[in-house]
């Protein structure tokens, strides 16, 4: 699992109101190289929750991304190439291989094996 | 086969398991229907494109193949409910030298909030077969094809579903049957401002295939919704009989 997918998945558990973002437990955690592509980055950022992606990240052991979102504008026009490589990064080359997700409100863990997140509820929870 | 001259994906490449849906005759039709629209689809230029119902990876692998060419920068998601499917399609999509995003879920559940409006192409060959209605949603295989009364449990849970999910430009290609009453499935979306057309249709000696596409449509809002169903159903009749026909001939 890409942190892209990580940063639009949310917990959906009936009743839960704020299922995003998941925690981050990571066991194992693989890099694969992909091509870089400006375009895609800039199509996507403003979709983007930049905090709960730095944070989740970080739970990868990737702490280069700054803590503060940077401006779209910024992004826009590549001024700041290393910014964008860097996002590429974090959001398409790491994968989550082993671990799991939990929900901020209820603490649900939803496990990631083989890099598949397994998002489905029990019964009594939907 | 080499990498580069295959168009879909390669059927002894497949993986496959018990619990698993294997591509049989609806799968050959979507993908028929993605390759008779691929020109189209390379114009189209998605940057996200998505899966519900995965099964054995063979559709979504298929897809990536037919774009990457042109498009080797699209992003690909694939759900699916059996989490055995979910692992196949990774298989699937490894053996072909791909790649998609894999998430276990039903429907798209745990996307809708934050994907909504980010798909550029949706394709879905969801559990269309009439069953008796306790046996939708049952565990591994049973899910791929269970759908309930006219097999349109699951698929009327999916239609709100890509709705939401596809961005403005969204295209939406859907497996159904004759039996699944595709006239009333385009009449639905017709109401949430989609215009539609047959893209594939095929009589196997069990089922009669239809492969949907849909579309947002500026003019679909303007019409009188109401008063014009019948009419859009005969419409929808009259292109299916051309259709069976050009077969035919």
């Amino acid at each position: 699992m890409r942190l892209i997918t990580h940063n639009m998945l949310s917990c959906n558990i009936k009743g839960v109101t704020n299922g995003f973002p998941l925690k981050v437990e990571a066991e194992k955690v693989i890099e694969k190289e992909i091509d870089f592509n400006p375009d895609f980055l800039r199509h996507m950022f403003a979709k983007i929750e930049w905090k709960a992606l730095v944070e989740a990240a970080c739970s990868l052991g990737y702490a280069e991304l700054p803590e503060d979102s940077p401006d779209a504008t910024v992004i826009e026009s590549a001024a700041d190439e290393s910014l964008l490589k860097k996002l590429h990064h974090a959001l398409l080359e790491l994968h989550l291989e082993e671990g799991a997700l939990v929900c901020p409100e209820t603490g649900r863990k939803f496990p990631v094996n083989k890099g598949i997140p397994n998002m489905l509820l029990h019964e009594d929870e939907v | 086969m080499s990498e580069m001259t295959s168009r879909t994906a390669d059927i002894m490449r497949v993986s496959s398991h018990r619990e698993v849906y294997e591509p049989c005759d609806d799968s050959f039709a979507l993908v028929d229907a993605l390759l008779a629209d691929q020109t189209n689809l390379i114009n189209h230029n998605p940057k996200l494109c998505m899966e519900i119902g995965c099964g054995s990876g063979y559709v979504i692998t298929s897809l990536i193949l037919l774009l990457k060419e042109k498009l080797p920068n699209v992003h690909y998601l694939a759900t699916d409910t059996n989490p055995i499917a979910a692992r196949v399609t990774n298989e699937t999509l490894q053996a072909h030298g791909v790649s998609a995003e894999v998430v276990c879920t039903d429907i798209a559940s745990c996307l809708e909030e934050r994907l909504a409006g980010l798909v550029d192409v949706m394709v879905v060959n969801p559990p269309y077969v009439p069953t008796p209605e306790y046996e939708v949603g049952m565990e591994g295989i049973a899910s791929a094809w269970a759908g309930g009364e006219n097999g349109r449990s699951v698929i009327d849970r999916v239609l709100p579903v890509v709705d939401r999910l596809l961005s403005e430009k969204g295209w939406f290609y859907l497996v159904t049957l004759t039996s699944n009453y595709p006239s009333e499935i385009c009449l639905v979306m017709r109401k949430r401002g989609y215009a539609s057309r047959i893209v594939v249709q095929r009589s196997t000696e069990e089922e009669n295939l239809i492969i949907l596409k849909f579309w947002r449509d500026k003019d679909e809002e303007g019409v009188d919704k109401e008063t014009s169903s019948e009419s859009f159903m005969k419409q929808f009749s009259r292109s299916l009989s051309s259709f069976m026909e050009k077969q035919w001939r």
